[in-house]
Parts: C-alpha cells; structure tokens; sequence
C-alpha cells in the first residue's frame, strides 16, 4: 500500500495541531501528535463518513474519549474538508466554536463533547448498541489515553461492550506511556493492557501507532471479527514528530512559544 | 493588596508546613499533582504522598480507608472530579462515615479559563453542602486559605476546600483573624450587605468603594465557610440593611445565595439579588473574559446593589 499519502496528511494535521495550540497560548499538544496517524487513518480511509452530509444516519462515529486532544480531530476534521483550516485557528478563544474540549454543538463532525476522561468509550458502547438495535451498519470508533484506562468507568464500559458482544466497537488505545504527572508506570502502572482487555471478553490487536501499514491492517481485522469488540493498543509516541516534544511529560499541556512552534512547524515539512 | 497568588498555591505551601510536624499527615492526588500543588508536599515527603492516577473514584474510596486507620488525608483534584465524578464515594465513605478526609479541590468554576465547559464547575458546592456533616470552605485569597486550612486540617472530620487556578489579590493581612464558621464583616455599610465568596470577596469590595461614590453604603461580608454557615451574620445584615446581594462563582442554584436565602426566608425574610452562573455551562476563554460574560464581576455587583436599592 502507498502510505505516503496519509502520512502527508497527518503531517498537515500536526501542523495545524502546532498552529493552532501557538495561537491559542495553551492547549495539549503532546497527545494530540502521538494520535495524529492513527485519527489520520480514521478520517481519511478508514471511516464511512462525508464532510457534505455530516449527519448521514449510516455513518460511523468517532469517539475522541481523551477529550483533551482535541485539537487533532479539529485538525483532521478541517483536512477532511469539514471546515477550513483557518478557522480552527481561534482554538480556545471566547466565542469560538473551538472550545478547550471539543463540543458536539460547536463543531461539524464531531460525535460527542468530551474533556472528561474516561466517558468517551461508556458513551461508545451506548452508540453502538444503538446501532445494533436499529440494524445500522456504522461502526463506533473511540480513541482512548493509556492514563485515561485507569478510570474504572472504562473497564465498566469495557465489560458492557463484550457483554452485549458489540463487533461494531473499536477502541483504540494511544499507547504513549506518558500522562500528566510522568510515566504511567510511575503513576499508576496499566500494563499489561492486552491481557486486560483480553480478560475483559475483547479481541486485541497490538501495533506500532505510526505505521499505517499495521493501523490498516488492525482495523480490517477489526472489521472481520465477530461477536466481540476489538482493542487495538497502538504503541505511539508522545509528541510525535517534533523533536524536543517526543516522549517529553513535560508537552502534555503547554503551548510552544514563538520560537518553538516556528521549529516545530518546520520539521514537519511546513511553511510557517 | 498588590500581591496576587492563587490560593492553591497557598494550599501546596501549607501542606508542606503541616506535613513537617504532622507524621499521620497524609496527602495523594489522581495526576494532577502540579496543577492542584500537592507536588510540594510529595517532594518534601514523597513517603506519605501517593498519587492514585486518574480514578477519582478511587481516589476518595481510598482516602476514606486510610483515614478510617487513623491517617489525616488532604486528597487532591480538579473540582469538576471530586465534587463531581467522586461525589456518591464522597457522600457515603467520606460523610457517612464521618471519615477525616480533606477533599481539597482546585480549578472550581469560571476561572479555569481556555480548558473550558467540561472543566469548569458551578455545581461543588451546592452539592458537598447537602452531605450532613461536611465543612465547606470557600477562601478569597492566599492568606486566609492557609488560615483555614490549617484549621480544616486539624479538626477530625470530613471537609471540602475550593480552591481557584487563577492568582487572585491578597486581602488580609497575617494579623487578622479567619475562623471556620465566623463570617468577616469586611467593610459595614448601611444601605445593602453583599454576602460574598471566594474570588467575588474583592469583587466585592471594589464594587463598594464605587457605589460609596454614588452615596450607596454598602456592607461586604467574606462569607469563606458555607457550611456551617454564620447565620447570625446573616440575618444581622438582614435586619440591618434589609436587602441583601450574595455573589459567588459558582450556580445561583444551590450555592451560597440559596443557603442565604435559606436563613433570610425563615428568620427576617429580605429582598436577595444574587451573582453568580445562572444555569448555564461555561465555555473557553480568558478568566476575566469569562468573568465578563457570565456576569461575575464587581460591575455584576454593582448593578444587583442598584437594583435592590
Ligand atoms: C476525569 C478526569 N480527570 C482528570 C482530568 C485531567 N487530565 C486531563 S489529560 C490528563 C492526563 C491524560 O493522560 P493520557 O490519558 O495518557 O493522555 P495522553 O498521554 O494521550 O495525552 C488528565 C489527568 C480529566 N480531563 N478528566
Ligand atoms: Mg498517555
């Protein structure tokens, strides 16, 4: 497969995460770019969905449960066509449809207002079972932080999704290692992630996070599995493609300065 | 009053001076621990800090324990998830048990700022005021909240501490005195008492000294504990003015207007403006935007005294 392609576009995203995070003076950028490739992927191949017709009743949904990096789905959201890039330039200010965390009644194409970890994949299970009930054939998909799986509302959501056997669930964990406070380990150790959810009735699929070759793939095996929802833990890197971010706990929510977005934007391949 | 700090500063402070002579002093968080300055007292004595990663619910189910072992436990996040995502763990294993749990919350209500709607909470207080038994403190500024915390920390019992983002003035002084359950008459005034709270405390006295330029009189009263409430400095402004503004940041709906208005209506039933989120969600932007256009400002208050006037 030419991945060149949606590694393009996630390049354009992340700079728009940076543009936009710059110009606002604060936001999240460290779990915004470790989800980049894996939101990139959704947005632009995975999901049935239709930047002229956000509402289709068919459509599959994505889920951004760690509601803090929302700048990259307004980024993949805009790329995708659903609005012009500008205008997620006003991120955070009084007045924009652009809020801290996104909202549902704010912007196109988005699902569900998050910010509150751990809601996200509860509110998942309820869509779709809702699709189940109703025979529709979209899919749900909810993107997870790994310090956001320590919430227990997770693993209640978790148990529910393979209780009523939700094939049309796919949560997928952005494995970055990292939350606010350092290291999960350090905080509060989640591993092992795969044997939990194993235990918890899903099929998991384990891959590295910026490899579109193996998001693709782990998502077409998503697709083929039946009577079970699917985990796909992606091992990501925080602040993905910018040097002095990656794997930095220090970027979770800070804004680069001047200078820094300036760097960053560049080594993207952008035009600042 | 040129100083500004914000009182969860002044919370990591006193947690470290506490923790030195305290041994049973015991301090954990569920990663927020820079944010809400529990990270001082886990420097300082890493061996009686314990961050429990982002379960709230755990969180507070687990102070409960250790403080029904006989520990003292300040335990520590945004208010939005510990008044609300902990609050059935707060009401039945912290109130309920009378556990000596200091739920000592941080980021409460508009100020947050840019993080916006889904971090700002309007609801806390109105909602650890009906737990029976809870102490619910509310300080202004930097100095009074080490005041009372010092004594939220040392009675036994469970208690709530809301405590702001933003860095706010300094108003008293180290000499004047801050008890839990005594409101301070801050400035007398004949024509209208503003019950204030929190951050609205020096909204409030600016408010005052502006309307005292119109010839309006107006009484500030720092209203810092909301439960137990001082209803005798209550329905002494009551019956002193007889009309009566309360501002707070937080809902007008259950907070520190209606546990006013609870005293007024049974005891000298008075006309009551109150300021304050009128049953609305909030949205990002800069603190004092936010301030502006959900109207809790000192020209909010100003214009609630002219009206009751
Ligand atoms: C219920 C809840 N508790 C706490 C927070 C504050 N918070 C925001 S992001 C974050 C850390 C998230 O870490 P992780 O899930 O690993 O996200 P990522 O590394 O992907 O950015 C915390 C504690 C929150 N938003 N919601
Ligand atoms: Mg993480």
């Amino acid at each position: 497969m030419d991945t060149k392609y949606f590694a393009d576009v996630a390049a354009r995203v992340r700079i728009d995460v940076i543009k936009a995070i710059y110009h606002a003076g604060s936001g999240h950028p460290g779990g915004s770019l470790s989800a980049a490739d894996i939101v990139t992927a959704l947005y632009f191949k995975e999901m049935n969905i239709d930047p002229k017709n956000p509402d289709k009743p068919d459509r599959d949904k994505f889920i951004l449960s760690k509601g803090h990096a929302g700048p990259v789905q307004y980024a993949a959201l805009a790329e995708r066509g659903y609005y012009p890039v500008e205008d997620m330039m006003s991120l955070r200010k009084l007045g924009s449809p652009f809020q801290g965390h996104p909202n549902m009644h704010k912007v196109p194409g988005i699902e569900m207002s998050t910010g509150s970890l751990g809601q996200g994949i509860s509110v998942s299970v309820g869509m779709a079972l809702a699709n189940k009930i109703d025979g529709n054939p979209g899919r749900i998909y909810t993107l997870l932080g790994d310090g956001e799986i320590q919430e227990g509302l997770v693993w209640e959501a978790a148990m529910s999704a393979a209780h009523y056997k939700l094939d049309n669930l796919v949560a997928i964990l952005d494995y970055n290692g990292l939350q606010i406070d350092g290291p999960n380990e350090k905080v509060m150790t989640v591993a092992p992630v795969d044997e939990k959810f194993r235990a918890f009735g899903w099929n998991v699929i384990v891959i590295d996070g910026h490899d579109f070759e193996e998001i693709f793939k782990a998502f077409d095996q998503a697709r083929e599995c039946k009577g079970k929802p699917t985990a796909i833990i992606a091992k990501t890197h925080k602040g993905k493609g910018v040097s002095f971010m990656e794997d930095e706990a220090g970027w979770h929510g800070k804004a680069p300065n001047e200078e820094q977005a300036k760097q960053a934007v560049e080594e993207l391949g952008g035009e600042w | 009053m040129t100083d500004k700090i914000a009182t969860r500063a002044a919370y990591g402070k006193t947690l470290v001076k506490l923790g030195e002579t305290d041994k049973d002093l015991i301090v954990m968080d569920a990663d927020l621990s820079k944010s809400t300055m529990t990270a001082e007292f886990a420097k300082a004595y890493p061996e009686r800090f314990f961050n429990m990663g982002i379960a709230e619910q755990n969180l507070y189910g687990t102070a409960a324990g250790l403080a029904l072992s006989g520990k003292t436990v300040c335990a520590s996040t945004f208010a939005m998830f510990a008044a609300g995502r902990a609050f059935e763990i707060i009401r039945n294993s912290i109130g309920y048990t009378g556990a000596n749990v200091k739920v000592c919350a941080t980021h409460a209500g508009i100020t947050v700022g840019e993080d916006g709607a889904s971090h700002q909470t309007f609801e806390d207080i109105a909602l650890m005021r009906t737990i029976p038994g809870m102490t619910v403190v509310n300080p202004c500024d930097a100095v009074s909240a080490e005041k009372l915390l010092e004594q939220v920390i040392g009675f036994k019992g469970p208690a709530y501490v809301r405590l702001g983002r933003a860095a706010v003035p300094v108003f008293y002084n180290e000499e004047d005195s801050v008890t839990i359950g005594k409101a301070n008459v801050l400035r007398e005034g004949r024509d209208v008492t503003v019950i204030a709270t929190g951050i609205m405390v020096s909204e409030a006295m600016m408010a005052a000294s502006q309307l005292a330029e119109e010839g309006i009189d107006v009484g500030v009263i720092d209203m810092h504990t909301i439960k137990p409430l001082d209803e005798e400095a209550v329905i002494n402004a009551a019956k002193t003015t007889g009309k009566i503004v309360t501002a707070e940041e937080h809902s007008v709906i259950g907070g520190l207007g209606s546990a006013v208005a609870e005293v007024t209506s049974k005891h000298c039933p008075v006309r009551i403006e109150m300021v304050g989120q009128h049953d609305t969600y909030g949205e990002s932007g800069k603190p004092e935007e936010l301030k502006e256009k959900y109207g809790m400002t000192a020209a909010d208050i100003v214009k609630a005294v002219r009206e009751v006037y």
